[in-house]
């Protein structure tokens, strides 16, 4: 539509227009942020739920733990404001913030710390990451403000362990209700939650640290690709966080009135193969597979071009992160010649499970026919999310490949365990993990970390593809935004209007 | 009248236990465990057990169902496995944005077919009424989420007289909450509103070729006299019994639509629950829309036998 025919349109509506905008709340102050997100949270308690969609909202914003992620995926004090680690590293005092009330006016004292933690290990716990906190022996409140945590074995990964979404402190009086009405100490408290449609947080006047910039802060949940890209360009949110379109941020780019912000998540994309049974068990299968796929394409055609290969289990911008890249680098001959010596029957044929996440469902075609190329014949068989959870992933782990991004930080121990869904059983492998479990030399524990992750190169484990991008759109002038995803978290502690 | 409505009466209720019924099996037989979802990759067998337990999912299935069916009868549709949260309340809130849009949508609907029908059927054959079949026959064709996005690109987009999606609330006012219900209402009605225009077209052609029109217009009638007097209200009944299917397709079918504009509303409830094998809020707003589906098909039933008198006596 021409400009000129616009102003003839919207001459001739104005006055109903006028009308119609009166009670919606004429232009927005500055001060206040409107964010879009995929996926609503189902309730707003992170220590109970696995779901990543509590954490968006809440983490640093509602909540906080004893220490936290900074947006480089650093480890940070939080609520503790300094510690002390014993000489054998089994106790650890923190020295927590002195003024920190939760936001009903009740104080935050070390008897919550010690009522967060004992509730997150107890018996009829039902926090999702329990494991974080298995390796606590005790936790008491020496005063006020010192706790101590006794643990039953020297732990490198104590303190980002807790900074977690599932570690964040939370309070006796108000646990009952945290469900609907979540208490925390952060910057911002929780205001209304329009159900299927938005979250509103407003500042907390009180807060202890560095106040919030803004004054409010929406989320609005839209789960719609197409009515994510309507909502943006309609300007009726501010910031699209992981924003489901991917083929739409070139325009986005180009446009001089939003800001596309490209990083990374925590998410290491695989074609896992299950080592566990045949034709996968065989070494030589696996590195033909890998052999047989293309990263690049798989990036092109699934990703529109964004992300970064990896060529093992582990998070590229790490700083420990060995790039093995080449060592599954695309050779069909190779794979073929792979395939002659394993000694399988040409055409094998497999079953690859792909769940509903766009990267499996277009990586998975990708994969298919470049395995086709080599003789492998993979069958495609497309499963809900929930199938894909009870089948694939716990139970029987009735799969043969499947496509899937695995989002938690610092997951390469997982596959450590043999009745992991990869089946992959290396004793080597398990003593490396064991020793960086307990290692707190970050020298040693580099190099173990290096160690690690070539194992599982050679191994050639899963077919290793890429690290899932994180793409935000932000309306220009919104300034402070994380650009990278090292927890699930949306970070607005250090966000404003720049215009 | 009395007996009439009674055995319809009888009829819905039996409708209604065998729904709960099949709602409650085949629900039940989905694959996936809905704690294993809620705790998601990383939870512990225990954790899942104690979970479970918290949730009742350990109980039998017939012990859930007579659990589930009682509380139903007793206005207790049960907390939400994920949100936590009274289902009830829950259904309250969506059916806030569910029903108003089904009706908004619905009075477009007979505000636009029935003045385009009956003129339609006034000059049957003139280029009016060809045009209009043609139009009506686009309308049906045309996929309502297509068309939506269209407006969206227009009105929000473009010109932006209207948000892309999203509902103001009830709370930020009527105008507010009726003005981000339009788009949608719209989106909905296009194709219910060709549908009906052509049902009414063509129940008043039917109509107006019957005797007792020629009698009245042997009486001295005009054609439009005929037509108003007598043809209309004869025409009624298929037209009642096409707006009550359209009202419970409104109601149950707004998922796409609301969809595309991010509206909190019943459909969007159930794709969402569906997904994460919330359970306990699948079965119950499913055999709520059931009861509503029955109920509207009842009260146009009872309609029928107001518009004619022949159905009371059967």
């Amino acid at each position: 539509m021409t400009n000129a025919l616009r102003s003839v349109a919207k001459t001739a509506a104005a006055a109903s227009v006028i009308a119609l905008t009166a009670g919606t709340g004429a232009a927005m102050a500055q001060d206040s942020l409107t964010l879009g997100l995929q996926l609503e949270p189902p309730h707003m308690d992170p220590t109970s739920a696995a779901a990543g969609a509590i954490d968006q909202v809440v983490y640093a914003n509602v909540f906080e733990g004893l220490t936290r992620f900074g947006p480089d995926g650093s480890v940070n004090p939080s609520l503790a404001r300094s510690w002390d680690i014993s000489e054998d590293g089994l106790t650890y005092t923190f020295h927590l913030v002195e003024g920190a009330k939760f936001h009903d006016g009740t104080d935050f004292e070390a008897t919550d710390v010690v009522f967060s933690l004992d509730r997150a290990r107890a018996e009829d716990s039902v926090n999702a990451q329990k494991s974080l906190f298995a390796g606590i022996e005790s936790v008491e409140a020496l005063d006020p403000a010192t706790v101590q945590v006794t643990l039953s074995a020297p732990d490198g990964m104590f303190l980002f362990k807790m900074a977690w979404g599932d570690a964040v402190m939370v309070a006796p009086e108000s646990i009952e209700t945290i469900t609907t009405n979540p208490v925390g100490t952060g910057a911002f408290t929780f205001g209304n939650w329009v159900q299927g449609d938005s979250i509103t947080l407003q500042k907390n006047p009180d807060y202890w640290g560095e106040p919030a910039m803004l004054d409010s802060a929406t989320f609005k949940f839209i789960s719609d690709p197409t009515a994510a890209f309507a909502a943006m360009m309609a300007g009726d949110v501010d910031v699209f966080v992981a924003f489901p379109a991917p083929e739409n941020l070139p325009q986005f780019d180009a446009d001089p009135r939003y800001n596309v912000l490209i990083g990374n998540t925590e998410g290491e994309t695989i074609v896992a193969m299950n080592n566990a049974r045949p034709p996968f068990d065989n070494k030589l299968v696996r590195e033909a597979v890998a052999h047989a796929i293309n990263r690049q394409d798989i990036i092109d055609g699934a990703m529109f071009g964004y992300g970064t290969p990896i060529g093992t289990f582990f998070a590229p911008h790490n700083p420990d992160y060995v790039d093995l890249t080449e060592m599954s680098a695309y050779d069909p001959e190779a794979a073929k010649a792979l395939l002659e010596e394993a000694g399988v029957e040409l055409p094998l044929s497999v079953k690859m499970t792909l769940p509903p996440t766009s990267y499996a469902r277009r990586g998975g075609e990708i994969v298919a026919a470049q395995l086709r190329e080599v003789g492998i014949v993979a069958q495609i068989e497309n499963v809900e999310w929930a199938q894909w959870l009870e089948n694939t992933f716990r139970n029987a782990h009735d799969y043969d490949l499947t496509i899937i991004s695995h989002t938690e930080p610092m997951d390469i121990a997982s596959l450590a365990d043999p009745d992991y869904y990869t089946g992959y059983d290396n004793p080597a492998f398990r003593e490396v993990i064991d020793q960086i479990a307990v290692e707190s030399d970050p020298e040693v524990r580099s190099d173990l970390l290096g160690q690690a992750q070539t194992m599982l190169a050679e191994d050639y484990v899963a077919g290793f593809l890429f690290e899932l991008p994180l793409h935000t759109v932000a309306k220009t002038g919104v300034e402070g935004l994380w650009i990278n995803m090292p927890t699930q978290a949306t970070d607005l502690t250090g966000v404003y209007w720049d215009n | 009248m009395l007996r009439f409505t009674l055995t319809r009466l009888l009829s819905l209720c039996l409708s209604l236990a065998v729904a709960s019924v099949v709602i409650f099996a085949a629900i039940e037989v989905l694959p996936g465990d809905p704690a294993s979802i809620m705790l998601g990759v990383n939870a512990q067998p225990d954790t899942l057990a104690a979970l479970r337990a918290e949730l009742g999912l350990d109980q039998p299935m017939a012990a859930r169902y007579l659990d589930w069916i009682g509380g139903l009868l007793r206005g207790d549709f049960g907390i939400s496995y994920t949100y936590r949260t009274p289902v009830v309340e829950m259904i309250g809130d969506r059916l806030a944005v569910s029903l108003p849009l089904a009706l908004f949508s619905l009075a477009l609907t007979i505000v636009i077919a029935f003045p385009v029908g009956i003129w339609a059927a006034a000059r049957r054959g003139s280029v009016a009424d060809v045009a209009i079949m043609g139009l009506t026959q686009l309308g049906v064709a045309i996929p309502n989420f297509w068309f939506a996005m269209l407006m969206v690109l227009v009105f929000a987009i473009n010109l932006q007289w209207f948000s892309a999606g999203g509902f103001a609330g009830w709370d930020a006012g009527l105008f507010p909450a009726l003005k981000s219900l339009t788009l949608p209402a719209i989106a909905l009605a296009l194709p219910q509103a060709s549908i009906l225009a052509r049902v009414m077209r063509s129940a008043l052609l039917d109509t107006l070729s019957e005797d007792f029109i020629r009698t009245a217009r042997a009486k001295g009638l005009s054609r439009r006299e005929a037509l108003w007097r007598h043809a209309l209200r004869n025409a009624l009944i298929p037209v009642l019994t096409i707006i009550g299917m359209q009202f419970s397709f409104l109601l149950a079918g707004g998922i796409i639509i609301e969809n595309v504009f991010y509206l909190p509303g019943l459909g969007r409830l159930i794709f969402q629950a569906i997904s994460a094998r919330d359970l306990i809020v699948v079965e119950s707003v499913v055999m709520l829309l059931v009861f509503a589906v029955i109920v509207v098909n009842f009260l146009v039933e009872l309609a029928y036998a107001a518009v004619d008198p022949r159905l009371r006596a059967r």
